[in-house]
C-alpha cells in the first residue's frame, strides 16, 4: 500500500470518528465519549497530514506549521479552560469564527496558489463560496461575540432600510461571484471577500441578544459549510465529510433551538425581535405600584411553605449566585420543606446553559425539573422564588396575542401560591419586554444583586 | 467535469442525509455542548490549512497560510476543551444524588 493510500486511510477513519462522535453527542451517556472520540479522530488527522505528499513533494514549512500551531494551542487552551462558565456563549462564538476565518483563508491561498494555471469554472466557483460563506461566519460571530461579551448593545441594531440594504448586500455578492467565474478576475476576489465581511456584521446587528445563541449556532452551520467548499478545492474527503456532518446537523440544530423558544426560524433571524419596547421600560413601569420587600420577609416566607419552585436565570448567573443558591435550597430542605428546580430550556443564554451552570454548584439533577414537568408542579407550590429570570416566566407568552413573545413556553410562575422575585431593578429582561407578573398582587419584589440578597435571605432562614 | 468532482458531490450529498439523520433526537440540554462538539469538528479544516501552508510558494501565501494554521488551531482546541468542560458537568451527576442526601439527613 502507497504512503498516500495508507494516508486517505487515516483519513476516513478520522472522518468515521466525526460521525460517531456527533452521535455520541445527541445522548446524555455517551456525550463526553463522543467528545473525546472526535478529539481522537481530529489528532490522527493532523499527524496522518505531516507526511502527506502534496503537488508531488513532502510538505514544505513544517517548522513554520509547528509554530502556527504552538501559538493556537497557547492561546486556546488557557481561554478555554478559565473563563468563566457564564462567558461559554460568546467563546464558543468566538471559536466558531476563527474557524471560518480559517475556511476563508485556506480558499483565498488555494485560489492565489492555483490562478496561474487556470483553474476550472467549478473549482473558482468553490472558492468563491468558501470565502463568501466563510467569511460571513468570521465576522458575524465577532458580532455576536461582541454583544454578548457586552462590548455594545444587546439590543437589535436596526435603521431604515436595514432588510432592503441587506438585501442589496446579498445580491450584489451573487453578481459579484458571476462577475468573477466569467471574467476570472483575482483583484475582484478581494472585493467580495470585504462585501462579505460587511454582510456578516449586517446581517447580525437586527438579531436581538437573547436569539444570539440560535445566530451561533446556525453561523456553525455555515462555517461547516464553508469547510466542506474548502474540501471540493482541495480535493479532500475528510474535509467534506466532516463540513458537511457539521452544516447539515447545524441547520437542523438550529431548527431545534428556535422551536425551544416557540419562534420560527425566520422570525428569529429577520423580526429584530425585542426592538419594540425601548429602554425607557424603566421609567415608565415607575408610574404603576409594585409590592417590594426585605430579604428578610422573603426568609420568613419561604421557611412557612411546604413546597418551594425555584426558578433560576441568566441574573443567577451574572451575579455567580448559583452556589448561594443551592446553600437557600439546603436549608430549606433541613427545614423538611420540598425544594425544587424549574428549568426553562432556554434558561441562561443557551439552551442546557443553566443545567451547566446548577451542576458547577453541585445541585442534584434530579431536582431540576424540565418545562412541562415543572409547570404541573408548580400549582401546588407555595412559593415560586424568581432569581435573575424575566422573559421566561412572562405571562405574556400565555394571555397577550400582541406580544412578541407571545406563543414562547414559559415556566408558570404565576400559578404558584406566592412569586418572589429577585431582581437588580425593574429594567425589562433581555427581549426587552414589560412583565405583568411584577404588578401582580401575588408577587413580592426584592431588589438588589442576588448574591447578595439571596446570602441575606439564607440568614434570615436559618434565624426563623 | 472530472470523475473526482462526481465523487466528492456524490459524498457531500450522502453526508447531508447521515448529518440530519444523526441529530434527529436530542435532548433540549445537549443543544449547547451539541453545538459546541460539532464547532470543534469543522476545526478539521486544520488539515486544510497544513496543506496549503505545505505546498507554499510565495510570501502571501505563506503569511496567509500562517494565519489559516494559527485560526484553525484555535477552532480545533478550543472547541474540543469547551466541551469537555461543559460534559465534565453532566458527569458527576449520577454519583451526586445518595452524596447529597447523605449530607441533608446528617
Amino acid at each position: 500500500m502507497s504512503r498516500g493510500t495508507l494516508i486517505d486511510l487515516l483519513y476516513l477513519v478520522s472522518a468515521t470518528t466525526f460521525i460517531i462522535a456527533l452521535k455520541g453527542l445527541g445522548s446524555p451517556k455517551r456525550a463526553r465519549l463522543g467528545n473525546g472520540i472526535a478529539a481522537a479522530g481530529m489528532l490522527l488527522a493532523v499527524v496522518a497530514t505531516f507526511f502527506k505528499q502534496v503537488d508531488g513533494h513532502s510538505l514544505y514549512h513544517v517548522g513554520l506549521i509547528l509554530v502556527a500551531m504552538a501559538i493556537g494551542v497557547i492561546v486556546a487552551v488557557p481561554t478555554a479552560r478559565f473563563v468563566r462558565m457564564t462567558a461559554m456563549p460568546q467563546l464558543v462564538a468566538i471559536f466558531n469564527g476563527v474557524g471560518g476565518g480559517a475556511a476563508a483563508l485556506v480558499s483565498i491561498t488555494e485560489f492565489v496558489h492555483i490562478h496561474s494555471t487556470r483553474p476550472a469554472t467549478y473549482v473558482t466557483l468553490e472558492v468563491l463560496l468558501g470565502v463568501l460563506i466563510g467569511t460571513v461566519s468570521f465576522s458575524g460571530s465577532a458580532i455576536a461575540f461582541a454583544k454578548l461579551q457586552e462590548l455594545m448593545t444587546g439590543r437589535p441594531v436596526t435603521y431604515p432600510g436595514q432588510q432592503i440594504i441587506n438585501a442589496i448586500l446579498g445580491v450584489a455578492g451573487l453578481v459579484l461571484i458571476i462577475v468573477i467565474l466569467v471574467n476570472g478576475q483575482t483583484t475582484l476576489l478581494w472585493v467580495l471577500l470585504a462585501l462579505a465581511f460587511v454582510l456578516g456584521i449586517a446581517f447580525v446587528l437586527p438579531i436581538g441578544g437573547a436569539d444570539v445563541p440560535v445566530l451561533i449556532s446556525l453561523l456553525n452551520s455555515f462555517t461547516g459549510l464553508a469547510v466542506a467548499a474548502s474540501g471540493f478545492t482541495l480535493g479532500s474527503n475528510l474535509l467534506i465529510v466532516a463540513g458537511t456532518l457539521v452544516g447539515a446537523s447545524g441547520i437542523l440544530l438550529t431548527r431545534l433551538m428556535s422551536k425551544a423558544m416557540g419562534r420560527s426560524l425566520s422570525n428569529v433571524l429577520f423580526s429584530a425581535f425585542g426592538s419594540v419596547v425601548t429602554a425607557s421600560g424603566g421609567t415608565g413601569a415607575d408610574a404603576r405600584p409594585v409590592r417590594s420587600g426585605s430579604p428578610e420577609d422573603a426568609g420568613v416566607l419561604l421557611s412557612f411553605a411546604s413546597r418551594v419552585a425555584i426558578i433560576p436565570g441568566y441574573g443567577l448567573a451574572v451575579a455567580q449566585a448559583q452556589h448561594v443558591l443551592r446553600e437557600l435550597a439546603e436549608e430549606l430542605e433541613k427545614k423538611g420543606i420540598e425544594v425544587f428546580y424549574a428549568i426553562h430550556p432556554v434558561a441562561g443564554r443557551m439552551p442546557g446553559h443553566m443545567n451547566v451552570l446548577l451542576a458547577e454548584a453541585n445541585v442534584p439533577y434530579e431536582l431540576l425539573l424540565e418545562l412541562d414537568e415543572a409547570n404541573s408542579e408548580l400549582q401546588t407550590a407555595d412559593v415560586a422564588l424568581v432569581v435573575g429570570a424575566n422573559d421566561t416566566v412572562n405571562p405574556a407568552a400565555k394571555d397577550d396575542k400582541s406580544s412578541p413573545i407571545y406563543g414562547m413556553p414559559i415556566i408558570a410562575a404565576d400559578l404558584a401560591e406566592n412569586v418572589l422575585f429577585l431582581k437588580r431593578s425593574m429594567r425589562p429582561g433581555f427581549a426587552g419586554i414589560e412583565n405583568e407578573l411584577l404588578y401582580s398582587p401575588k408577587t413580592t419584589l426584592i431588589f438588589g444583586d442576588a448574591k447578595d440578597t439571596l446570602t441575606k435571605i439564607v440568614a434570615a432562614v436559618k434565624a426563623s | 467535469m472530472g470523475n473526482a468532482l462526481l465523487q466528492y458531490a456524490t459524498v457531500l450529498m450522502l453526508t447531508i442525509f447521515v448529518g440530519i439523520e444523526i441529530i434527529a433526537k436530542v435532548p433540549s440540554i445537549l443543544h449547547t455542548p451539541l453545538m459546541s462538539g460539532s464547532n470543534a469538528i469543522h476545526g478539521v479544516i486544520l488539515v486544510g490549512a497544513m496543506l496549503i501552508l505545505g505546498s507554499a510558494n510565495t510570501t502571501l501565501e505563506e503569511v496567509l497560510g500562517f494565519l489559516a494554521v494559527v485560526l484553525a488551531t484555535l477552532n480545533v482546541v478550543g472547541g474540543f476543551v469547551v466541551t469537555d468542560r461543559m460534559l465534565e458537568m453532566f458527569k458527576a451527576k449520577p454519583k451526586a444524588p445518595p452524596a447529597k442526601k447523605d449530607e441533608v439527613t446528617s
